[in-house]
């Protein structure tokens, strides 16, 4: 039986990686769309920013080195895309006193009367409809972090590579972002109690 | 006294997102869970914080619409 060419059996073999390579990427496209939806200011904007990421993802696959984390690549490619749209454009603004402490919304929610008010049922005062605009409403620099860490799961140090931020200022961020988030949250509970 | 750097419950509150996250030193960990444990001030604040993060998960988990899914599979790259 005659050999294969050698040209042949690598092209083979790269096809391979390739269709590998492929269909490693789409199986994690529920959780790169669930960072998407949130680092993108709207449905249209993420479902955009999603083909981008995988037109990119799938020109350029060899750079990805096999055995690393694969859903911390694509979305790397992803924020970077994010910024290139002119993200950066928009420099977040200073925030200092914008949060008030950690606990304010909880003081928020159980001041107000009506509805349950133990405090793992207090929450359920807010509808989903607040949290997604509140979330909308926090600058990006903490949004992304926020998004990626308590949406997307990432750890602190892949949040770091994915956003290409040193890892304290991932927790520092996460920190007061969150704090934002209370504090857009309240304002929901005020308006609806108003 | 609330805000006070001496104050307990003040110093609790620091440690409740590093706690919830799991970052805490066994010390201070051990340190959150005795304040937590004769205080129920800060005890209804973390189970608060607690509920509210899976609550926020939740809502903002959209699933991804079907036709998107579709046109990721069509951008692959077709075989020679």
């Amino acid at each position: 039986m005659a050999e294969a060419p050698p040209d042949a059996t690598r092209l083979a073999a790269e096809a391979r990686d390739r269709i590998r390579f492929e269909e490693e990427a789409l199986a994690l496209s529920d959780q790169v769309y669930r960072v998407a939806r949130h680092v993108a200011n709207s449905r249209e904007e993420a479902d955009d920013l999603v083909q981008e990421t995988y037109v990119r993802a799938f020109r350029s696959w060899r750079s990805y080195q096999p055995g690393t984390n694969l859903r911390a690549w694509l979305l790397r490619i992803l924020t970077n895309l994010n910024i290139d749209r002119g993200r950066r454009a928009q420099r977040t603004p200073p925030t200092q006193g914008l949060e008030a402490n950690d606990y304010y919304l909880y003081d928020r929610l159980t001041e107000s009367d009506g509805g349950p008010s133990d405090e793992e049922r207090v929450v359920e005062r807010l509808s989903q409809d607040d949290i997604v605009e509140a979330l909308a409403s926090v600058p990006h620099d903490f949004r992304d972090v926020i998004v990626l860490v308590d949406i997307g799961d990432f750890s602190y140090q892949d949040a770091a590579q994915i956003l290409d931020i040193p890892i304290g200022t991932v927790m520092s961020r996460l920190h007061r972002g969150r704090r934002i988030l209370k504090r857009e949250l309240a304002e929901y509970v005020q308006e609806e109690a108003s | 006294m609330m805000g006070h750097n001496d104050d307990p419950c003040a110093h609790c509150e620091e440690m409740m997102q590093p706690y919830l996250d799991h970052t805490l030193s066994d010390e201070e960990m051990h340190e959150a869970e005795h304040h937590l444990d004769e205080c129920e001030w800060c005890r209804k604040r973390y189970r608060f914080e607690q509920s509210l993060r899976v609550y926020v998960r939740t809502a903002v988990s959209e699933p991804m619409p079907a036709e998107l899914k579709q046109k990721l599979a069509a951008l692959r790259i077709p075989l020679n």
